[in-house]
């Protein structure tokens, strides 16, 4: 038999979690694994608990109930939202990463491309200046956005590349666990093809594990290994990819994937 | 190869009130290294089902599909994703009956992906790739351009060149040579000839005779279920 891992290897470890606002139940018992290296992509409709699951799982928001533990590389598990506030912040600049739909949450608006990208290495103690540009000036390559735009302000960069410079300056870090807020959402239909194309290829080159909400069930079906649908704050399908679109066995993710085209 | 045992498969249409589609069940399917299967059975028997079923893509409803994997025996129907796609990985390759392509993707990078992923540097990846494109009688002119305005039969053989780029030892093929003509059939015939010569386990799906009689040692019946009420 293939050895089988034993559950503590496990990267996100979430239970249990719950969560209202007011009389409105935002996430109801759910449970979520991430293993090193797997996109998880969270899917249902608009107001079913995705982006909460997802503050919920990077510790930026607290759950009525559950817990969300992080096994370090040291093999080291953390609960995320009992940790000293100081080392989760150190977590967000190191191991994780957060790409938001609104590039503008992320980014520096008054700082330069560059400056946005290499600020992240230098958070995380790089301090040759020389090193830093370059790094940057490689990772604007990565995401397609010209070298020589390097001293420019974001400001003055469409929405895709906005995105993009985002994925750049998240990215830079090598972080081990990236979380999505609808990275895609929000850009034409071409521009988004581009970006899926890109964040599909760095996510499988740095090996990164990631969590993705989406509400595009065509996005998940080219990101992710595994899918988790979302119906009014509770997870009631989740399995891999292509068997919960093909063959989806609850009444809602069936509904879910009958009312999209072709994906 | 692959053991099956006890294998049922039943589709509840939860937006048809929760219909019930039963479309096999009590399914005893072994097949071992260097044979080839190939499920027979009117449309609608369910031989797409069951071979979706062996790859892990429609969920098993009873029973066990046992796969040697690395010398050991995996059960893709209880097993988690990721054993399931670390299997598909090293072991099973689906050669589905449409290419799903990639947005943006070229022929020749969808084709190569897989050797790369392995570990091969991708200029052998894609000289690899190049050589199986043209066997199949896709020009290089092709190779640079995305598959999507392909017609069905180039599509086809971008899966077939996809699917057999792996060398993987188990190996499903659904309707690989439907939309080829005879000169592109007889192409594929003799990839899935060399795959058994070299210890591939094969499970088909062909409705052309002469394909049929080339590759198959034997049959699988699969007769239609009784509809339920
Ligand atoms: N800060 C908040 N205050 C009050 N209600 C909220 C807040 N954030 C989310 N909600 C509610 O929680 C539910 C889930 O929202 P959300 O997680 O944003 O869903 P999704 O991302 O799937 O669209 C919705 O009913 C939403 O209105
Ligand atoms: N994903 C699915 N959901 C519901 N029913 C399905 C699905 N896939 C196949 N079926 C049904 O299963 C039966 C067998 O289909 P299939 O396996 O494609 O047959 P064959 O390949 O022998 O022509 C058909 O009635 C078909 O409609
Ligand atoms: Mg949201
Ligand atoms: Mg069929």
């Amino acid at each position: 038999m293939t050895a089988v891992p034993n559950g503590h290897d496990g990267l996100i470890t979430a239970r249990g979690l719950y969560l209202s606002f007011g009389a409105i139940p935002a996430l109801v018992d759910v449970d979520i694994d991430l293993w090193p290296g797997e996109v998880l992509a969270v899917v249902g409709e608009s107001g079913s608990g995705k982006t909460t699951l997802l503050n919920v799982l990077s510790g930026r928001v607290a759950p009525d109930a559950g817990a969300v533990l992080y096994t370090d590389p040291e093999g080291e598990q953390h609960d995320v939202h009992t940790m000293p506030a100081p080392a989760l912040r150190t977590l967000h600049r190191s191991d994780w990463g957060f790409v938001h739909q609104d590039p503008k949450q992320n980014l520096r608006m008054n700082v330069s491309a560059g400056g946005n990208v290499g600020e992240r290495l230098m958070a995380r103690g790089a301090r040759h200046y020389g090193t830093i540009r370059a790094e940057a000036i490689d990772w604007l390559t990565q995401v397609e956005i010209d070298a020589d735009r390097v001293d420019d302000l974001p400001r003055t960069f469409s929405g895709g590349m906005l995105q993009r410079l985002q994925i750049a300056r998240t990215l830079v870090t090598h972080p081990r666990l990236v979380f999505m807020d609808e990275p895609t959402g929000g850009l034409d239909v071409s521009v988004q093809a581009r970006l899926l194309d890109l964040i599909r290829t760095l996510v499988a080159r740095l090996g990164i594990a990631a969590v993705l909400v989406t509400h595009d069930i065509a996005v998940a079906r080219l990101l992710a290994h595994r899918i988790a649908v979302m119906q009014r704050g509770r997870v009631v399908e989740t399995g891999l990819t292509d068997q919960v679109l093909d063959d989806p066995q609850h009444a809602y993710t069936q509904l879910l994937v009958s009312s999209v085209l072709q994906v | 190869m692959i053991r099956t045992e006890g294998l049922a498969k039943t589709f509840t249409l939860h937006l048809r009130g929760g219909m019930q589609l039963p479309v096999f069940s009590g399914i005893d399917l072994t097949v071992h290294s260097g044979e080839c299967v190939v499920l027979s059975g009117p449309s609608g028997a369910g031989k797409s089902t069951l071979m979706r079923s062996l790859y892990g893509n429609y969920r098993a409803g009873a029973g066990h599909i046992w796969i040697r994997h690395h010398g050991g025996m995996v059960d893709i129907a209880a097993s988690e994703p990721r054993i399931v796609l670390a299997v598909r990985r090293e072991t099973l390759v689906y050669v589905s009956q449409f290419l799903r392509v990639v947005p943006r993707v070229s022929t020749l990078d969808i084709v190569a992906d897989e050797p790369i992923t392995r570990g091969i540097a991708p200029d052998e990846a894609r000289d690899m790739a190049g050589s199986l494109l043209l066997r199949l009688n896709i020009p290089r002119r092709m190779h640079g351009i995305p598959p999507a305005t392909f017609s069905g039969g180039e599509q086809q053989r971008v899966n077939v060149a996809r699917g057999f780029i792996a060398a993987h030892p188990i190996l499903l093929l659904d309707e690989p040579t439907a939309s080829l003509d005879a000169e592109n059939r007889s192409v594929v015939v003799g990839m899935i000839q060399e795959a058994k010569a070299r210890g591939t386990a094969v499970v088909a799906i062909c409705h052309d005779a002469d394909v049929r009689a080339a590759i198959a040692d034997r049959l699988y019946p699969l007769s239609p279920a009784r509809e339920a009420a």
